[in-house]
């Protein structure tokens, strides 16, 4: 275990939490408009996940798509902005919170029609063969997904023709009030959805930011050697309500059992590894604070001081103008 | 000299040369590889091109087409067969929630230069679910073009152009036409996507048709001629973004206009050319616009009754004679 490298990881998921507590309380500011769902206690994924990959590899996500597209390194400044609807966020203000796209960082973007965006990985990962390139493709969304058309149909696309993509569903038991009891016929397996393809798959705990981590590498290596897709089941608990329209616990779980889930706090985890194995302090905990905070408050100091777009902008980017 | 070709081989020979001409571009479908396509357009290609870049795919539109819509933001120009546009109703979210929106809400980021295209409207006692004309329903959507050629010289230069073009572009070939032949120009050539063509000259009304429904106009002017009637008949080719300038320039002249379309007459498209001609050219207009349409309702599988429910001959004819109060 190296103290540098387990501090990154804390760091990233850091930035991931204090950012979205703050645009939570943007929100509650009317800053922030529209549909914000938050990402709060499942940042293991995106951060253990996305460690596993090249720059050039591709990734995509959904709705609750900023933990993801910060683990890829965006300005937090810009995906603040975006959050904003300023002109100078990742998408000019015209994607908002589930539509942040970040090209230069091969982040595909997030979309918002559950399992809609399954197929567009399995393209992604088509053009990585296609151009001989040796790409892989992560792929994330809820379980609430996995019962769509779109995502069989992309199953199978991918497992027929061997596509090097990594899809990651990130099972945090809901979707919107519905426990997946009620959804999803496999439930207490959602991997064997895809199993049923000819889909290798592994369940991980997506809680644990070192086993998700270990696990990605592992599956990278072999889908970038050219075996065909795989699915990776992340065990996982959302802290907050669907979206800021939904109270933290809402009516379809209890209190308890969020509390529950909340001892199992992906941050606190990693935190017990360090200080157990004598990596960090203390201290160490309270500068990456201070700095983590810098750059939330710089974020929303940017956010703030940007300019909105300028009417024009309505009709720009609706085609490519040639 | 140029040559005589049905509909059919002109689509196969602008698909072919695009695909000779940019390794990017792929083909993919149901059954348009070892099939050669439901409709033979891709007759010859897997041969040509292996299976590599002419993809049988499973029956998934969604899938594919989002597939594709996929390879196409990654760089790559796919062109999707729809085995009918029928089917293409499954792949409807992945057109109109990605393909059409991807550029804008990436903020220019991302574009998905991409052709879905395949036969579209009525042919013979197909009944309800296999004859239905939804180019309107493509027209409604920002972010897309769409083009429905009627002569084999317009499929060719249009869906050459279709494929180099860096935005979705829906193409509907009109499934009665693709035996049709006409003279198609020798050698490289493109059609600019946003132009009409006056097919036919006159100047005592505008006849403005496209895809099956131009050669009913044309045959409908041909009769009327011989009645002392000269209609000029406007080919708008493509839909969206549709050149209304073309016909307003024809009505400023005639100072009548009939607009004919295959498509259910409610929310169709002859009510945004008729609205875009009155907001443009009101004082011209001798006479109200008459719209000749499909009827609002699900094609019949009857002979009588489909003829019934789609514009004929006859029914341009009444309505030229309508406009010119000859009727
Ligand atoms: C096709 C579609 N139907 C309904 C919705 C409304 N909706 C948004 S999120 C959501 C729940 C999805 O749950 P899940 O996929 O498990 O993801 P999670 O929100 O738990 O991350 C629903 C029903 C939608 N966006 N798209």
């Amino acid at each position: 275990m190296d103290r540098a490298d387990l501090l990154s990881l804390y760091r990233q998921m850091l930035v991931i939490r204090r950012f979205e507590e703050k645009s939570a309380e943007m929100y509650a500011l009317a800053k922030i408009a529209g549909f914000l769902h938050l990402y709060i206690g499942e940042e293991a994924i995106a951060v253990g996940a996305i460690a596993a990959i090249r720059p050039d590899d591709y990734v995509i996500s959904a709705y609750r798509d900023h933990g993801h597209c910060l683990a890829r390194g965006s300005d937090p400044r810009k995906v603040m902005a975006e959050l904003f609807g300023k002109a100078t966020g990742l998408c000019k203000g015209k994607g908002g919170s589930m539509h942040l796209v970040d090209v230069e960082r091969r982040f595909m973007g997030g979309y918002a029609i559950v399992g809609g965006h399954i197929p567009l990985a399995t393209g992604l990962a088509f053009a990585a063969n296609y151009q001989k390139l040796d790409q892989v493709v992560l792929c994330f969304f809820g379980e609430g997904a996995v019962p769509s058309g779109h995502a069989h149909e992309a199953f199978n696309l991918a497992a027929l023709w061997k596509l090097p993509v990594i899809f990651i569903c990130e099972n945090n038991r809901y979707g919107m009030g519905t426990p997946m009891q009620r959804a999803i016929a496999l439930y207490s397996d959602v991997a064997e959805t895809a199993r049923s393809y000819g889909i290798m798959a592994e369940r991980v705990d997506g809680m644990d930011v070192l086993a998700v981590r270990a696990l990605m590498q592992k599956v990278v290596e072999q889908v970038r050697a050219g075996q065909g897709p795989f699915f990776v089941e992340a065990m996982t608990y959302r802290f907050m309500g669907h979206s800021m329209a939904d109270p933290a616990h809402g009516h379809y779980r209890t209190k308890e059992e969020v509390e529950e889930y909340r001892k199992r706090d992906p941050l606190l985890l990693l935190k017990e590894t360090i200080v157990t194995n004598r990596l960090g302090t203390e201290a160490d905990f309270k500068a990456l604070e201070r700095e983590v905070y810098d750059i939330v408050d710089a974020a929303v100091r940017f956010a703030e001081e940007s300019p909105f777009p300028e009417p024009r902008e309505l009709y720009t980017d609706v085609m490519v103008e040639e | 000299m140029p040559t005589e070709l049905s509909y059919r081989e002109a689509l196969n020979q602008a698909m072919r040369e695009e695909m000779r001409r940019d390794p990017r571009v792929f083909l993919i479908g149901e059954e348009v590889g070892y099939y050669q396509g439901a409709f033979k357009v891709s007759k010859g290609f897997v041969e040509e091109f292996g299976p590599q870049r002419v993809l049988d795919t499973p029956i998934t539109e969604a899938g594919f087409t989002g597939l594709a819509i996929g390879a196409a933001m990654a760089g790559l120009r796919p062109i999707v067969e729809l085995m009918t546009f029928n089917f293409g109703i499954l792949a409807l979210d992945q057109i109109v929630n990605n393909a059409a929106k991807i550029r804008y809400m990436s903020g220019g980021q991302l574009s998905v230069p991409m052709v879905i295209r395949g036969p579209g409207s009525a042919a013979h006692q197909l009944a309800a679910q296999h004859s239905q004309s939804l180019e309107a329903w493509f027209c409604h959507v920002p972010g897309l073009k769409v083009i429905a050629p009627a002569t084999p010289h317009d499929a060719k230069g249009l869906l050459k152009s279709a494929i180099r073009d860096p935005n979705p572009v829906i193409f509907i070939e009109a499934q009665l036409l693709y035996g049709t032949k006409g003279e198609v120009g020798d050698g490289e050539y493109t059609i600019p996507i946003g132009r009409a063509e006056v097919k036919r000259r006159g100047q005592d009304v505008t006849i403005v048709a496209y895809s099956k429904m131009l050669l009913v106009a044309l045959e409908a002017a041909e009769e009327l001629s011989k009645e002392g009637l000269q209609a000029e008949v406007i080919d708008p080719r493509t839909l969206k973004p549709l050149d209304l300038t073309a016909i307003v320039e024809s009505v400023k002249k005639t100072g009548r206009l009939v607009i004919v379309e295959e498509g259910w007459r409610f929310c169709g498209l002859g009510a945004q050319i008729a609205d875009s001609v009155y907001a443009a050219a009101f004082d011209y207009l001798d006479a109200p616009i008459v719209r000749v349409t499909g009827e609002d309702v699900p094609m019949p599988y009857s002979r009588p009754l489909e003829d019934a429910a789609i514009p004929d001959k006859a029914r341009v004819m009444g309505a030229v004679k309508r406009v010119t109060y000859r009727g």
